[in-house]
């Protein structure tokens, strides 16, 4: 009897907090009662203990036992049979304290189910997490003089792309075994990343990385082009050791890094175990529960789910794939039974370690084929719901080749984003901006379409058929009642019950697809997110003026006041003058706004400060407020009336929005030095205008000032140079944003307002005062 | 010929019964206008008289008039040195459309300087009674007065609008017997001489109401621009069944007793809006009279505004003089000149119809009083048709109880970002809660009416007060609770519902909607304007 075995023993559990791990947790904690559990998690920022409260125990594996026992009595149960430690795959020792190390000393079991296993982690995580990581943990055993039964969870895809039968047997009794030095691997994956990091550094990387971060964010200001360098640097590194990864494991004949990994962690432990003996347990694609802790129970999103959600939303028109191959998959509750079964069975008797594959491909295969034929029926019938709440109708698949898939996929992805150029490169705005947004959105779905083509199409190609006499024998030996309780034989399951009854509603549920048209009851998005930054609990709500309140510019002010008292005469040549000048300032601006400022205020040298004030409140209403956004300024107001401080933070000068100022408490404004009399100005600033980032800095000095919470504050504004002032509040909003901005804001889920000029307003490039005719 | 009195009677107004052989009638259409054939054998249609003969001697009858004023002794006896002189002036909002150069108001107040200068006056304002009215601009100034008059006051701030939220320019005068306060201008009331320069286009300007409302301010017109006033005036129009003009006229009492003395001058003009001759000749012409050129003309002009934008569209409407002449001027003692101005206005515009319709067309122009160079937004719609048009009746409406209006507008969800600031947010907060004009008065007109940022655009730059919308809503007020049913025809669908206005895309269409309150085979009237028409209705 499995429960009898274990009784008074304590097991040592690492990856608890993964999907097979919680499974394990819970099935120990259920079906085994007299067994002692230790969980090796990483704290995290709260601790071991914590982290098992809120990420393990919360997890609805352990409704069924909490409903059981009661929520005292689970509490109970759980601290008396649980203890967390604080351990660390990665590091020496696990890291373990010196209470970590006597709890593991007094292990009897010890179960290792901790991987990194994601298919497309960078080489160097998947080396240090699936391979160093099991190593550690036999030399710390080996350290703590103790020989515990290790179980230690591989894969069966350990087997690599072989096509044929792969039987319950160590890799390198294999014929198919290549030859492989997990050392060797391990430093030179080392040396590929430090090199890879030298390499990202490499003056010529960078400029690469600074053209990639001026194109995707324009002249948003040091600090936030530093860090968006910074980022596409790192994620550049990532990408490469991925590709090694990925490069490495094909030369091996391995689908992918996890594959790889796995099968040299095999080798290591077998090598490094010492007297520790080892049990090596192979499970092929882990997916949900069929019946326990309750039939369709997943924690995250495994292999298959991404591919059926994005077929479901029509993501994936077609599929490279055998259809009448076998796809290898293992409800999670079969594994976690076969391990306590395994760990209750304890090591092999001529103390080999033993392999057992816990998989279904042998004696109860699921076809491909099925697998859609099932899938295209469940969701005619259940179809997914689009965001214009139509029903989305799944594609039926043509199974075509892998590299068919690709170039079409390809070819949608390189239009889309020829599309994006197009539209970026054109002045846009608003919604028409959004339309770039749009194209960006739908390239980032078929990349996705992509990438998991090239991550899961070894799987579906694969044509291995996984020995599993071991893991039947194992079955055959239990008693009936273990066979009840802890069942893992595979033959039982249903494939087309397990498909359309318990793993698609799970996976539906799972991923929060829409399954039926929305309601109208509820508020929009756009309609949430203006609650949220119209709410009274904020403090303050900064405001941009170009483009944001105005459609005008500093260009345009400096015309109108310019030919406010010019004689007509004189007025063409100053268009023509400015007009010829117009690229050599847009580019100015486009590189540094307060350069641009800088030169450009220049021409207001010697202009009579007087003069200038009284025009400048005719300019208000001739030009500002004709060419303003009205619900901009209603905005503002309604900012006000909900008792948010409202504050203008603009490159303009001061005497131009100086009418403005009612709407707001508090301006940050340039404004220019005057001649020693004071009746005129110099032309030259008097302070570093507020654009970019030191208009950030301007709303960071006031915020600290004024002791406003930014976390709780809204800003508006319209292109990314306003990105680090928008970053730097709890609640942005881009207004009528240009392309590279409304994009931005799209994909980090902004507020986006689309205000329409007044109309009737000036739209000439620079308009003019209109001259007063006299009779 | 004595110049005060006009010259021979041209055509009266006529009532025309429609039969099949009615050709469409002209309706205007804000920017535009539309032919539309009305029902035969219950339709009819109210033409307004002719445009009545000028004064031969504009110059001299004004001159006349000041040297021999009613009830009053002549100005020049008013004028002497060392004196502080007011003269205020109707604003931008008369005459409509605006009137060729030179206007009126030039004319009487040149002569007015001139007699002042005469008598050694120095301290001489001119103050554009404008109450919360927006600013006029430069040029609308220069339009008005002249360039002669703005040049030698303007640039020494002699020449200016009035400034209602002045928090030192404004004094309360007293109190009337009904507990409303009279507020007025400082310097008008600081003045030794007030002399008002009017224009009379309706029945509804002049007497106390030029001073008593146009050198007011809040305080002062809230105690007649409200809902209970407006309902209990039944017309506006018509003073003696007027609670307006009996409000105005008591503060006007308060003002002849604790005031400043005033000298009013009143003229009245024409109702030649688009001319005897000329491009837009034809839209004063009765339909059947409408020769080939004409048909041409509009034809053409119809096909030239389809092309156009709506701005250029608008740029060139509001860019019309009109050829108005002088019918008439008087000045002297307030009530004694505007008995006579009203009697000259009726001159021209009154005609007689018999009994009430069932439901009343009427074609909405590009113009009303409050958006001269500017945009008719929904609310100037509404203010237009239920408030002005709706009440251009002496007697009983024209239209019976419960009965429809059905009006031709585009009616744009368009504002002017300057003018009409306030509008916007009335329009997108206060009507969005609800149209009825007591509701929004309680609840809402004190909120807008101190608004600091609307007083700031009201002075400093081109708005209309943040409580003139409100004024607006409540010109309509007794048409609102009068009528069954108000369809717009041809206006923006959204706008028209948020004024609780049913929308119709043609007028037939319109006249199906009405059915449901006025039956199937309603009596039409039409009332054929502008140019300016009043019904007498018996």
């Amino acid at each position: 009897m499995i429960p009898e075995a274990l009784a008074g023993r304590r097991i040592a559990l690492t990856g608890a907090t993964g999907f097979l791990g919680t499974a394990l947790t819970e099935k120990l904690l259920r079906s085994i009662p007299e067994c002692e559990l230790v969980l090796l998690v990483r704290p995290g920022r709260r601790g071991a203990t914590e982290r098992i409260r809120r990420d393990v125990l919360r997890n609805d594996a352990f409704d069924r036992l909490r409903a059981t026992l009661g929520n005292d009595g689970f509490r109970t149960e759980t601290t008396q049979r649980l203890r967390a430690v604080a351990a660390d795959v990665s590091a020496d020792g696990l890291g373990l304290d010196a209470e970590g190390r006597d709890l593991l000393a007094g292990c009897d079991v010890v179960i290792h189910a901790a991987a990194a296993v994601a298919f497309d982690n960078p080489f160097d995580l998947a080396v240090e997490t699936n391979l160093l990581g099991p190593i550690r943990l036999v030399e710390l055993l080996g350290e703590l003089g103790t020989t515990p039964h290790l179980v230690s969870v591989s894969t069966a895809y350990v087997a690599g792309n072989r096509r044929g039968f792969a039987p319950e047997e160590l890799l390198s009794e294999s014929h198919f075994a290549v030859a492989m030095d997990w050392r060797a691997e391990a430093a030179s994956v080392r040396r590929s990343r430090d090199s890879i990091e030298d390499d990202s550094r490499s003056p010529e990387r960078l400029e690469e990385f600074s053209a990639e971060a001026d194109a995707e964010l324009g002249a948003a200001g040091t600090a936030a082009l530093s860090a968006k360098r910074e980022q596409i640097r790192q994620r550049w590194v990532r990408t490469r050791l991925v590709e090694v990864g990925r490069a490495r494991s094909a030369s091996l004949g391995f689908p992918d890094s996890y594959g790889l990994t796995k099968a040299l962690a095999e080798a290591a432990l077998t090598e490094t175990r010492g007297a520790v003996p080892l049990t090596i347990v192979r499970p092929s694609i882990i997916e949900s529960a069929v019946a326990e802790p309750f039939p369709g129970w997943i924690r995250g999103f495994r292999m298959a789910e991404p591919i059926i959600i994005s077929y479901a939303r029509g993501l994936l028109q077609d599929f490279p794939g055998i259809p009448e191959g076998t796809l290898d998959v293992i409800p999670v509750d079969m594994v976690a039974a076969a391990v306590c079964a395994v760990a209750a069975d304890g090591p092999a008797a001529d103390g080999r370690p033993n392999v057992v594959q816990v998989a279904s491909g042998a004696v109860n295969p699921f076809r491909f084929a099925d697998l859609h034929d099932w899938s295209h029926a469940w969701f005619c019938e259940h179809p997914i719901y689009d965001e214009r709440n139509q029903p989305i109708s799944p594609p039926r698949w043509s199974y075509p080749s892998r590299k068919r898939v690709q170039t079409q996929l390809d070819r949608a992805r390189r239009t889309l984003l020829a599309g994006e150029k197009i539209l970026s490169a054109l002045p846009v705005r608003g919604e028409k901006a959004g339309r770039a947004a749009e194209f960006a959105e739908k390239r980032a779905l078929v990349e996705r379409a992509l990438s998991y083509v090239e991550l899961y199409s070894g799987y579906v190609e694969c044509q291995a058929t996984f020995g599993v006499d071991r893991l039947l024998a194992l079955h055959e030996s239990l008693t009936p009642d273990d066979q009840q309780n802890f069942g893992f034989d595979p033959r039982r399951i249903d494939w087309h019950r397990y498909v359309t009854e318990i793993h698609l509603p799970s996976v539906i549920a799972q991923g929060r697809l829409k399954t039926a048209p929305a309601v109208r009851a509820g508020a929009d998005r756009d309609t949430r997110r203006r609650q949220q930054v119209l709410s009274p609990q904020r403090h303050m709500a900064a405001f941009d003026l170009e483009n944001t309140l105005v459609a005008s510019n500093v260009v345009a002010s400096w015309g109108w006041l310019a030919t406010k008292r010019m004689p007509v005469a004189d007025r063409a040549r100053l268009v023509a003058s400015t007009l010829a000048e117009a690229p050599k300032l847009l580019d100015l601006d486009r590189h540094d706004r307060s350069d641009f400022l800088r030169y450009f205020y220049r021409r207001f040298a010697g202009a009579p400060v007087d003069q200038l004030a009284d025009d400048a409140m005719e300019m208000f209403s001739d030009l500002l407020l004709r060419q303003s956004f009205p619900a901009a300024i209603r905005r503002v107001r309604h900012h006000r009336a909900l008792g948010h401080r409202t504050v203008l933070i603009t490159g303009a000068l001061d005497f131009v929005i100086a009418p403005f100022a009612p709407l707001f408490d508090d301006i940050v404004c340039a404004s220019l030095t005057r001649t020693r009399s004071g009746a005129a100005y110099t032309g030259q600033l008097a302070n570093v205008p507020p654009t970019g980032e030191s208009r950030a800095e301007a709303l960071l000095d006031y915020a600290a000032r004024e002791e406003i919470s930014l976390a709780n504050s809204v800003a508006y504004a319209d292109s990314t140079s306003d990105l680090p002032m928008l970053e730097a509040v709890g609640f942005p909003v881009a207004v009528n944003p240009e392309t590279k901005l409304a994009t931005l804001a799209r994909r980090r889920g902004w507020l986006i307002e689309n205000f329409r000029r007044a109309p009737g307003g000036p739209r000439k490039l620079l308009p003019l005062a209109q001259p007063v005719v006299r009779r | 010929m004595n110049p005060r009195t006009a010259s021979p009677t041209p055509r009266p107004g006529f009532v025309l019964e429609v039969e099949r052989s009615t050709p469409p009638i002209l309706f205007h259409h804000g920017e535009g206008f539309r032919l539309e054939r009305l029902p035969a054998g219950r339709s009819r249609v109210i033409y307004p008289p002719s445009p009545l003969e000028g004064l031969p001697d504009p110059a001299g009858a004004i001159r006349h008039a000041l040297e021999h004023p009613l009830d009053s002794e002549p100005l020049p006896a008013l004028l002497r040195p060392g004196m502080k002189l007011t003269i205020a002036f109707d604003d931008i909002s008369l005459p409509l459309p605006p009137m060729q150069r030179p206007d009126v108001r030039q004319q009487v107040i040149e002569t007015v300087l001139d007699m002042a200068a005469a008598a050694g006056v120095d301290d001489v304002h001119l103050i554009a009674a404008l109450a919360l009215h927006r600013r006029m601009t430069e040029s609308e100034l220069r339009h008005a007065v002249g360039d002669r008059v703005y040049d030698a006051f303007a640039p020494s701030r002699r020449l200016y609008n009035h400034d209602a939220e002045d928090p030192d320019g404004m004094v309360v005068l007293g109190v009337t017997d009904h507990g409303e306060e009279v507020q007025m201008s400082r310097r008008a009331a600081e003045s030794d001489l007030v002399v008002y320069v009017n224009i009379n286009i309706v029945a509804m300007d002049g007497g106390w109401k030029s001073t008593a409302t146009g050198l007011s301010g809040y305080q002062g017109l809230r105690h007649h621009h409200n809902v209970a006033t407006m309902l209990k005036s039944r017309s506006f129009m018509d003073q003696r069944k007027s609670e307006l003009h009996h409000s105005n006229w008591r503060q006007g009492a308060v003002l002849r007793d604790s005031g400043p003395r005033i000298f009013q001058i009143e003229t009245t003009i024409n109702n030649n809006s688009f001319g005897t001759s000329g491009s837009l000749s034809m839209l004063q012409k009765r339909e059947w009279e409408w020769t080939a050129r004409d048909r041409a003309t509009f034809l053409a002009m119809q096909g030239g505004l389809q092309v156009m934008s709506p701005a250029a569209r608008r740029r060139a409407f509001q860019s019309w003089r009109a050829p108005y002449a002088i019918t008439s001027v008087q000045a002297g003692e307030v009530e004694a000149v505007h008995k006579v101005t009203t009697e000259n206005v009726y001159r021209q515009q009154l005609v007689a119809v018999e009994g009430q319709t069932d439901v009343l067309t009427m074609g909405l122009p590009y113009i009303c009083p409050y958006n001269v160079n500017s945009i008719m937004n929904p609310i100037l719609v509404m203010c237009l048709g239920l408030g002005y048009f709706f009440n251009l009746y002496r007697g009983r409406p024209l239209v019976r109880p419960g009965g429809v209006v059905i009006m031709t507008h585009p009616t744009p969800w368009e504002f002017h970002p300057v003018h009409h600031p306030s509008y916007i947010d009335f329009f997108e907060q206060v009507l969005a809660d609800t149209t009825d004009p007591a509701e929004i008065e309680a609840r809402y007109e004190v909120q807008y009416a101190t608004d600091e940022w609307y007083r700031h655009l009201y002075r400093t730059s081109y708005a209309y007060h943040g409580v003139h919308p409100f004024y607006m809503w409540y010109w309509g007020a007794h048409a609102l609770s009068y009528l069954g049913r108000v369809i717009v025809v041809g206006g923006d669908r959204a706008a028209v519902r948020r004024m609780g206005f049913a929308p119709a895309s043609s007028l037939s269409d319109a006249l199906e909607i009405a059915g449901d309150v006025v039956g199937s085979h309603p009596s039409i009237t039409h009332l054929h304007l502008p140019p300016f028409v009043m019904a007498d209705v018996s």
